[in-house]
């Protein structure tokens, strides 16, 4: 039988009554719980960017994510962009058709690329193709005992396994951003070239003349944001699985799921703060 | 002679089960222990506790006289720079090639060349008779076998004052793992060093020790000398040894 814990609660003398306070300990439990968690993602990020910082690094292992996490998700970077940016550039000229303002598709693509679309729509794929591995991988090595490995040969993991992926996820994000950015307006060029007969030397200048260095560099900026959160939440996820393959594919789902909703609300927060007039 | 290892008054439970339960036991220098005992009686809890893997609820493990549990992880990783570990499914690095794996200590903590860490990751597989055509292969393009004697280079290779052996043999076929009881037991009388394994397997056990130590229940129930463990009129180990049904020790489904 398991242990009710409502039974402090009571006042002395007072009749039990488990069934009318269960759902309170239910919210009770989920909440501190919900707070147990995020103090653990504090700490366990906090020795995370401890160990990214101080010495001893190690070179190696950040080159392989760099690689890993920048140069090989550009294909998947690139192709989202450019689909996007064309898809934008149609949306755009068909409902700017309708008050004769189709003009100003390029300027609009370009505004919604650098500030919003190009660090979102890249994070959102490293999320995916990143947040996902990094889960995976650390989450194996946990099961496999190769954490506990690394432990005996006296080498930190946070420092050999964590570091190395936060930084490389955090520093590939606003040079993925960057490469949408340029991809984007390129499938919006395309589009207008198609539908308009835009000329492309004109199309790309009207882009340069409307956009302001702080629309790339808030865009810049949310990206930075975006990939310590792709980072944190692959390795936290991954470093906390338990079991086997079970826990490891659940580590995979909170890290991708988690990352998603963290990019999305941090992206809320920062927009609110960088769009001001 | 002097105590290299010690646990004193160790308890560790989790949750509501108790795992060890106040459990004393020393290893002296040069001697090798084998644990041995059924399963979920806390022979891996013992060896990660003195690893430093898991800390104790009560009481401390002591590698030569300083107590390991109140060390900070820092200083911790230093102490283990004369430990060398052999894990059950050998724990060996998927994405690093053989030889790093072995040289990975030499590379990572003590800071050496990665040529000269190559040069001495072979040698060490050469003492567990791997040649260095092994050194460039994955773990994945290995058998069990030779998984578990690249693990066991791993934790050669920096020379140990101290060896841990974890279920060195399992998984393994009869001849394999006679192998490597017998490469294991080379190793350490070669290395003069203190070696303590857990294991289910009492050949292996006789193989590998000097001395046995049976641990049932959080506690030791049973400790002598490797030739004693037929003899001895022990209820506990002669059920153990036996395999009998009946005895003092339930069985675990």
């Amino acid at each position: 039988m398991s242990e009710d814990t409502s039974a402090g609660l009571l006042a002395p003398g007072a009749t039990k009554s488990p069934g009318l306070l269960a759902p309170v300990n239910a919210i009770g439990r989920t909440a501190l719980g919900g707070v147990a968690m995020l103090g653990n993602c504090a700490l366990f990020a906090g020795a995370a960017i401890r160990a990214a910082f101080t010495p001893p690094w190690f070179p190696r292992q950040i080159g392989r994510q760099l690689m890993q996490v920048g140069f090989l998700s550009l294909p998947v970077v690139g192709l989202t962009a450019w689909f996007t940016g064309a898809a934008l550039a149609l949306n755009i000229y068909a409902g700017g058709d309708r008050f004769n303002a189709e003009t100003v598709m390029p300027q609009i693509v370009a505004l919604g690329l650098t500030r919003e679309l190009g660090p979102v729509l890249a994070a959102l794929m490293l999320a995916g193709r990143v947040a996902a591995a990094m889960a995976s991988e650390i989450g194996a090595m946990r099961a496999t005992e190769q954490i506990d490995a690394m432990e005996t040969l006296s080498t930190d993991p946070m420092r050999w396994l964590i570091a190395p992926r936060l930084l490389a996820a955090t520093l590939c994000l606003p040079l993925l951003t960057l490469v949408v950015d340029v991809i984007g307006v390129s499938g919006g060029m395309l589009v207008a070239m198609h539908l308009l007969d835009a000329n492309p030397v004109v199309y790309i200048r009207n882009t340069l003349d409307f956009l302001t260095r702080w629309d790339v560099e808030s865009g810049l900026i949310k990206a930075l944001v975006f990939g310590f959160i792709v980072g944190l939440m692959g390795c936290w996820h991954g470093s906390r699985a338990k079991g086997g393959a079970r826990g490891v594919g659940q580590a995979v789902t909170q890290a991708v799921v988690s990352s998603a909703i963290l990019i999305l609300a941090s992206d809320y927060l920062m927009t609110s703060v960088f769009a001001r007039p | 002679m002097t105590v290299k290892l010690e646990w004193r008054g160790v308890s560790k439970r989790f949750g509501a089960q108790v795992v060890l339960d106040g459990l004393d036991l020393a290893v002296e220098r040069g001697r090798s222990l084998a644990l041995i005992g059924g399963s979920g009686q806390g022979k891996s809890v013992t060896l990660k506790l003195a690893l430093g893997l898991l800390q104790p609820d009560a009481g401390a493990v002591y590698l030569d006289s300083v107590d390991t549990t109140a060390m900070r992880p820092a200083d911790r990783r230093k102490a283990m720079r004369g430990i060398g570990m052999l894990f059950q499914g050998a724990a060996l690095f998927d994405s690093l090639p053989v030889w790093e794996n072995v040289g990975f200590r030499l590379i990572n903590a003590d800071g050496i060349n990665r040529r000269e860490a190559r040069a001495r990751a072979i040698e060490a597989l050469a003492l567990v008779r791997l040649g260095p055509d092994v050194a460039d292969r994955f773990p994945g393009e290995l058998s069990g076998g030779m998984q578990k004697r690249v693990g066991l280079a791993r934790a050669i290779v920096g020379a140990p004052e101290l060896l841990f052996f974890d279920e060195p043999t399992t998984g393994l076929d009869p001849i394999t793992a006679a192998a490597i009881n017998n490469l294991i037991a080379d190793r350490v009388r070669q290395m003069g060093c203190t070696a303590v394994s857990i294991t289910h397997d009492l050949a292996s056990a006789r193989t590998i020790a000097d001395e046995i130590a049976m641990l049932h229940q959080g506690r030791i129930v049973w400790r002598g000398a490797a030739a004693e463990l037929d003899t001895t009129d022990n209820a506990y180990v002669r059920q153990f040894v036996s395999g009998a049904a009946e005895g003092p020790i339930a069985a675990h489904w």
